[in-house]
């Protein structure tokens, strides 16, 4: 089980998460979504253990994140941020195998798996041997993507994964990382400002404003029964002024 | 690395060695270099010359602590300046004196180097100063003093009360070394000299009148420790003789061969005991820059001069990169750790040294290595702070976020990101060092500086060259060094233009 229970989180004077709890579906894609500020990124970071709640509990695996625990609990996590977080140090091979070699895995098993995962997310394997600055804003998140990967964690959390790219380069990793995601079969929690990519990744969405859930469901329950004023307003924005023509 | 600081720390420890001091002024080294041959005469004991120890303050510091078992100095120096006795005085009181701290004095040899004003003997004539009392006449005159005679108690300040010379005249300070060429260029119209010196004549100085007797006896002797006779009782005896052996006009010839002739202190010293001295005086053998260059001392100099920079390097590397990454993790001690190696680095380097010997109770290599470390820890603590704490948030989270232990963290990640900023600190330590390491030679830790204070002692600019030039090239290669450790050391992903695969 993954989820929050009554967490809550204050920021010197601001509040990021008023007492909150939610359960994420198992193997299912949950996105969280709502305007800057609303306390969709907090809720992220917690479970990956970057923000400690002011009070409650956040569970991974059935367990209470804990200092304890927090390191055997990240590598059942994978994490890929906006603009991928890769050590500019390393090369993209050895960013995706950095956590497995310092682990000790077996290096075969380590090659096996490398192959793999640029099958899975189609790098060209020429290109592991590059370092981040000299590759593309998309190589660089599927290198990321494989990294968070590599130890073949049951969640995967994201944020903003694709906030970064350019359209064309985002319309194609979307198709991917959606197929990706029904592979895998993985409990994936991705943050998101876009109700498009929401409703096209999600099996769940979750919208939050001012560190609360205002409504939670799929695209369509949004559109027909929206629970408040601010989640009709939250959906007529997205659609933009000028609506294109399908 | 290591063992080339053990075994520094074992040649200092050594025990059977009679080790002889000297001042940074010519006479001082030549003084110097006759008791450590004569004493060497003895074949009882291996005698070394730690030569050029800065100033009295510096050279009876390091004798008191037994880093030195004896050196030539004046009565008047140790009754005023060391003993601060007011009034009169003789060896007998010296002596009582001194055993509190088990040394005495001994072996007076022959002459009284008074300190004493002095001009240009043109000028004296035009104005008619004869006297330090003429000089209260005329206020529009420029003193150039040596820095020693302004602080001592039996220098300028007690001079000025006796005379009732106003304090604001305008004086400088100036290095001794250089103050007869300043008088001649007309830079200053007084100077303090030593009635021994080589110069007065060359530079046909007047020598003031001291009418009010203000200055004592400088009559130069040994001083010693008490256990030196017991401990080298035949070396003892051979340095007795050398009593009454130096009257004032061979002293000045002595001088005179080192400042004017260009021989070396050892050359003059040698002439001296072997009595070829005052029959023929020396030749002008003024050597050039490349024959004092490779000078037989030119390997000794470097080696020492590349173990003060190295072994203090790696001590402040391997002390300065901890401190800076906890002042990375604890902004509480950041500020007290970058203050604290900040007002380190702004100690002037002679008074760091002169203030270590105490500490270690000896001088040579130790407390010189010991300063140079101190120097050294800024810029690499700073950068090593700079460095990790300069690494962008987003990097730090997802090291965090794959689930590396803080350990490997800083291993695997933070330090290679931060490596290029370390190692600019590195260098700069390294670069300083090459500098301050010519400062060493002041209290007997030889290097290039060797040749400096020489060079400087006795105004002669191949010599000083000889060191200056050596330190300059070899800070240049330290830098080259740098640059080449940077390609082997930082990630070509860091670098501004990687080349691709």
């Amino acid at each position: 089980m993954i989820a929050l229970e009554n967490v809550s989180k204050r920021y010197s004077q601001s509040v990021a998460l008023a007492p909150l709890s939610f359960a994420f579906r198992p193997q299912a894609t949950t996105v969280l979504i709502g305007p800057s500020g609303c306390g969709k990124s907090t809720v992220l970071r917690m479970l990956a253990g970057l923000v400690l709640p002011d009070s409650g509990r956040v569970i991974v695996n059935d367990l209470e994140l804990s200092n304890a625990n927090l390191s055997g609990l990240r590598q059942q996590m994978g994490y890929v941020i906006q603009d991928g977080g890769l050590f500019p140090h390393l090369t993209a091979r050895d960013n995706v195998t950095l956590l497995a070699r310092h682990l000790r895995r077996d290096n075969d098993a380590i090659e096996q798996r490398l192959t793999q995962l640029s099958d899975l997310v189609r790098l060209p394997s020429a290109l592991l041997e590059r370092y981040p600055r000299q590759l593309s804003g998309g190589q660089r998140q599927r290198v990321a993507l494989m990294r968070a990967l590599m130890l073949d964690p049951p969640l995967l959390l994201l944020d903003e994964p694709l906030g970064a790219l350019d359209p064309i380069t985002r319309y194609a990793l979307q198709g991917e990382l959606k197929s990706i995601f029904s592979q895998l079969k993985k409990t994936v929690v991705l943050v998101t400002h876009d109700l498009h990519e929401a409703a096209y990744f999600a099996d769940q969405i979750v919208l939050m404003r001012d560190g609360q859930v205002i409504q939670t469901g799929v695209i369509d329950d949004f559109q027909k029964c929206p629970v408040a004023p601010f989640v009709s307003e939250f959906v007529t924005a997205q659609r933009g002024h000028v609506p294109l023509a399908n | 690395m290591l063992l080339l600081f053990f075994s520094t720390l074992l040649v200092d420890v050594h025990g059977a060695e009679l080790r002889v001091g000297s001042k940074r002024f010519t006479e001082s080294y030549i003084l110097g270099e006759i008791i450590t041959q004569a004493a060497a005469q003895a074949n009882e004991a291996t005698v070394s010359h730690r030569q050029g120890l800065g100033n009295t303050g510096i050279v009876f510091a390091a004798l008191k602590s037994g880093a030195i078992d004896v050196y030539p100095d004046y009565s008047g120096t140790i009754a005023k300046e060391i003993l601060k006795i007011d009034g009169p005085f003789d060896l007998a009181l010296l002596n009582t004196r001194l055993a509190a701290d088990g040394l005495g004095v001994a072996v007076p040899l022959g002459f009284n180097n008074t300190y004493a004003l002095a001009m240009l003997e043109t000028q004296a004539a035009t104005l008619n100063i004869k006297s330090v009392s003429d000089l209260a006449q005329h206020m529009q005159l420029k003193y150039g003093l040596s820095q020693e005679f302004l602080g001592r108690s039996d220098g300028w300040p007690g001079l000025a009360a006796k005379y009732a010379l106003p304090a604001t005249l305008p004086i400088v300070g100036i290095d001794h070394g250089l103050a007869y060429e300043a008088l001649a260029a007309k830079q200053i119209d007084v100077t303090d000299i030593y009635s021994t010196d080589a110069k007065i004549e060359k530079f046909n100085l007047r020598v003031l009148r001291d009418d009010r007797q203000y200055f004592p006896a400088y009559d130069a002797l040994l001083i010693y420790r008490l256990d030196l006779p017991a401990r080298f009782p035949k070396t003892w005896q051979r340095l007795r003789q050398l009593k009454n052996t130096i009257d004032e006009a061979t002293m000045i010839r002595l001088n005179a061969d080192a400042e004017l002739a260009g021989q070396g202190f050892a050359t003059v010293a040698e002439r001296f005991l072997n009595r070829d001295i005052a029959h023929q005086p020396a030749q002008e053998t003024q050597q050039n820059f490349w024959t004092r260059l490779m000078a037989p001392d030119f390997l000794r100099l470097t080696l020492q001069h590349l173990n003060l920079v190295f072994v203090s390097l790696a001590a402040s590397v391997a002390i300065g990169i901890p401190l800076g990454i906890i002042a990375s993790r604890r902004p509480s001690f950041a500020q007290w750790i970058l203050s604290l190696t900040g007002v380190l680095q702004t100690i002037p380097s002679l008074a760091l040294l002169a203030f270590l010997i105490p500490v270690f109770n000896r001088i040579g290599t130790i407390p010189a290595l010991a300063a140079l470390f101190l120097y050294g820890l800024l810029p690499i603590v700073r950068n090593t702070y700079t460095g990790l704490t300069q690494i962008p948030h987003s990097l730090l989270e997802s090291a965090e976020a794959l689930g590396l232990p803080a350990g490997a963290k800083l291993r695997l990640v933070e330090m290679p990101l931060a490596m290029g900023t370390i190692l600019a600190g590195v260098k700069t330590s390294a670069v300083i060092n090459v500098g301050t390491a010519t400062i060493a030679a002041f209290i007997g830790a030889g290097g290039y500086g060797e040749r400096i204070a020489a060079g400087l002692a006795l105004n002669d600019n191949n010599m000083l060259l000889a060191g200056a030039v050596p330190a300059a090239l070899l800070a240049l290669m330290v830098q080259w060094g740098f640059d080449l450790l940077d390609r082997w050391l930082i990630s070509p992903g860091l670098r501004r233009n990687p080349a691709h695969n």
